[in-house]
């Protein structure tokens, strides 16, 4: 296992570098030049005259390859960033770069944001699963009833509102409209300060996206437990004479969760490269609201960060659901 | 049906309850069962009755669709009760079966009642190692057990069926057993709590012949031992030849033909019957023996054919007067040799038929000493 798992953060760190490279040849190679952006921020309003200057001061007119190496460096050991030919600025690894906005270094910007994401993404994710999983079960267990048909069928309206809506429709009502105490203040608040204060604010956040999500989990569930149920091990599991809830909860809970670990795995990985939508609305400055930012900013370096960010969290998120499906299945031998 | 009742062994204290030392240990009356669908209800088992005792076996044939599974899984009460309407009466150990209590009935299963399954790959759970498999049967029916317990009960069980190394080999995954051992696993499974019925469906279908062989050996070894009642669901009437003491023919959900095997593979007085007979491949026969499929596919159970069920496929339909066969339903009655022979089937003298057409084309050097068959 610890010699599987060492081998996935090997191949993830090959998958990273690849990512790294795309993104920089996207920007090296792209419509506009990397120096446009920091060039139309000269208040002069001369750029039409310095962009040469601009792109000489990066090191645009260098080979890529010596340029990509230096970032490379960067985040491996740490660089000084010289900028016009003075050294400027000292960044230590893992160095992202300077934020073209802030001028501060990425990585340092990014350690700041990162538990916002977290905090939203775990919680979240958490609150779909502890709803999702036994609703979808509970259908499962009753499927072709009354009650299955209304809940598979409300659920599949409420999926079909689009999230952004649903997440605004929360924050209007519980907090604008009815101003409910508990909600009063949405954002991010540093658990280490203020944990009560770091709870209420992620709260409704984590509400939103707990409903929203677990419609979707309780559709995989119940579909995944469906088909377990009709399952010769579950038949003999009945003959065994054991009692309804060990069949449902031992001998099919475990392989019906299978496919909804998968699915999670992917989903997961997704919710922690960035909640935009969540961030936007609740107020959160994480990841997701960075990003948005440095897309609409044109700020270069925090884009290729939050996307390594991203790549990042893919990855941890897969190692994480392959150990969860060795532990599930025994068939699957990590090795 | 009959004459075990002097079997010395055949009551060994395992029979249990108020009247079960007269009555076979299982006895089916009348039962039905049907599943309504959209379409319509469907009668999977229609009218069926057989009895089985202690120590002996009864052989379920008939082809996929005919009602062998469904009436077993009845015995063990494996239905859903919402999604089935079974009626009709079920007597295990002289306990009524139908319309008790889950609960009762959950106590009954694996314990006095198992059945083993086929393709026992897909029967025994993936993720959980054979030995604990084996041993959460046997917690579930002695509850004051210790684990440590269980699982040298398990261990001996796999010992006991011959799976080498049963101590290492507890251990394992179903999937890293062979084909035979995990039939073996699971007869040992059905056997844990030492049961007075073992429910047998198709155990050796899946499996390649030698270790077919092997597999009922082992059946029969353990019935002797356990003294047990055994059902076996098969469609090969080598297994029953091999297996059984008494056979029930099913075709279209209702029993076409019951009697001693012996009587039955010999004076087989029913065309289905026959056609089955026809479709086996006889090594040591003459190569001019024929194989001949009975033609035509089973009836649909939501609307089956009116009169007797098999008429649409019969070849020997000509022979009775009139449209008796697509308009009245033969009763099960006593065949043309009296005993305990039943058949349903408004042929005349079908013996002499069978004798006389039949056999010569399927088992041309058998004809005339069908005695030594």
């Amino acid at each position: 296992m610890f010699a599987y798992v060492v081998k996935r953060l090997l191949s993830g760190i090959v998958v990273l570098f690849l990512v790294s490279l795309s993104v920089f040849l996207l920007f090296w190679f792209g419509p506009s030049s990397p120096a446009q952006p920091i060039c139309d921020r000269d208040t002069s309003n001369r750029c039409g005259d310095r962009i040469e200057i601009y792109e000489e001061n990066l090191g645009y007119n260098n080979p890529w390859y010596s340029e990509y190496g230096k970032f490379m460096q960067g985040v491996v050991v740490g660089r000084d960033i010289q900028f016009g030919g003075q050294r400027v600025y000292e960044c230590r690894a893992p160095c992202l770069g300077y934020s073209y906005r802030t001028k501060a270094p990425v990585f340092e910007e990014m350690k700041t944001r990162m538990p916002a994401t977290i905090s939203v993404a775990v919680g979240g994710a958490a609150l779909y699963l502890i709803l999702g999983i036994p609703i979808g079960v509970a259908a499962a267990r009753r499927r072709g009833t009354a009650a299955d048909k209304a809940l598979v069928s409300s659920f599949l309206v409420l999926s079909s509102i689009p999230y952004y809506l649903f997440a605004l429709m929360m924050w209007l009502f519980l907090t604008v409209s009815w101003e409910i105490p508990l909600f009063a203040e949405t954002g991010y608040f540093p658990f280490s300060e203020n944990p009560a204060k770091w709870f209420s604010g992620m709260l409704l956040a984590w509400v939103a996206l707990g409903i929203f999500g677990c419609t979707t989990y309780t559709r995989y569930a119940r579909g995944s437990m469906v088909e377990t149920l009709g399952e010769d091990y579950i038949r003999t599991a009945k003959a065994k004479g054991l009692p309804q809830r060990t069949v449902v909860y031992k001998h099919a809970l475990r392989s019906a969760l299978v496919p909804v670990v998968t699915i999670f795995g992917i989903e997961f990985g997704t919710l922690l490269a960035g909640t935009i939508f969540t961030e936007l609305i609740f107020d959160i400055e994480g990841i997701g609201l960075w990003a948005l930012g440095a897309i609409t900013g044109k700020d270069l370096p925090v884009v290729a960060a939050t996307v390594l960010f991203g790549a990042v969290m893919l990855i941890i998120s897969n190692i994480v659901v392959d150990v969860i499906y060795s532990v599930l299945d025994p068939r699957v031998r990590l090795s | 049906m009959s004459d075990s009742s002097t079997d010395p062994d055949a009551h060994i204290n395992r029979a249990g309850g108020p009247g079960s030392s007269e009555d076979p240990f299982l006895v089916v009356e009348d039962l039905t069962v049907a599943f309504p669908t959209e379409d319509g209800l469907v009668t999977a088992v229609s009218d069926l009755s057989y009895q089985v005792e202690l120590g002996k076996t009864l052989g379920i044939v008939g082809e996929s669709g005919s009602g062998k599974s469904v009436s077993s899984m009845a015995v063990l009460g494996l239905h859903d009760a919402k999604s089935s309407r079974i009626s009709g009466s079920i007597r295990v150990g002289g306990t009524e079966v139908i319309g008790l209590s889950e609960n009762k009935m959950r106590k009954l299963r694996g314990n006095r009642v198992a059945m083993i399954f086929q393709d026992a790959l897909a029967a025994l759970h993936p993720f959980y190692k054979v030995g604990d498999q084996l041993a959460e049967a046997y917690l579930v029916h002695h509850q004051d057990a210790s684990k440590r317990d269980a699982r040298r009960k398990a261990i001996e069980m796999l010992d006991r069926v011959g799976i080498p190394q049963p101590d290492r080999r507890v251990d394992d995954f179903a999937h890293q057993f062979s084909g035979g051992m995990r039939q073996r696993a699971m007869i040992a499974m059905g056997l844990i709590n030492d049961p007075s019925l073992l429910v047998a469906d198709e155990p050796t279908t899946a499996l390649d012949v030698t270790v077919q062989a092997q597999i009922l050996d082992l059946l029969q070894d353990l019935q002797r031992e356990f003294n047990s009642a055994v059902i076996i669901i098969t469609h090969d009437l080598g297994v029953i030849a091999e297996m059984a003491d008494d056979v029930l023919v099913m075709y279209a959900g209702r029993a076409v033909e019951y009697g001693t095997t012996k009587e039955l593979l010999t004076h087989p007085e029913m065309p289905y019957t026959w056609g089955l007979l026809s479709s086996v491949a006889d090594v040591t026969s003459d190569t001019s023996a024929r194989l001949i499929p009975i033609p035509g596919n089973p009836p649909s159970l939501l609307r089956p054919p009116t009169g007797c069920a098999f008429h649409p496929r019969c070849a020997h339909m000509s022979k009775v007067p009139g449209d008796l066969c697509s308009t009245e339903l033969p009763p099960l009655a006593p065949g043309e040799r009296g005993g305990d022979h039943l058949k349903r089937c408004h042929l005349p003298n079908p013996d002499a038929i069978y004798q006389t057409e039949v056999l010569p084309e399927i088992a041309p050097d058998l004809v005339g000493e069908d005695s030594h068959r």
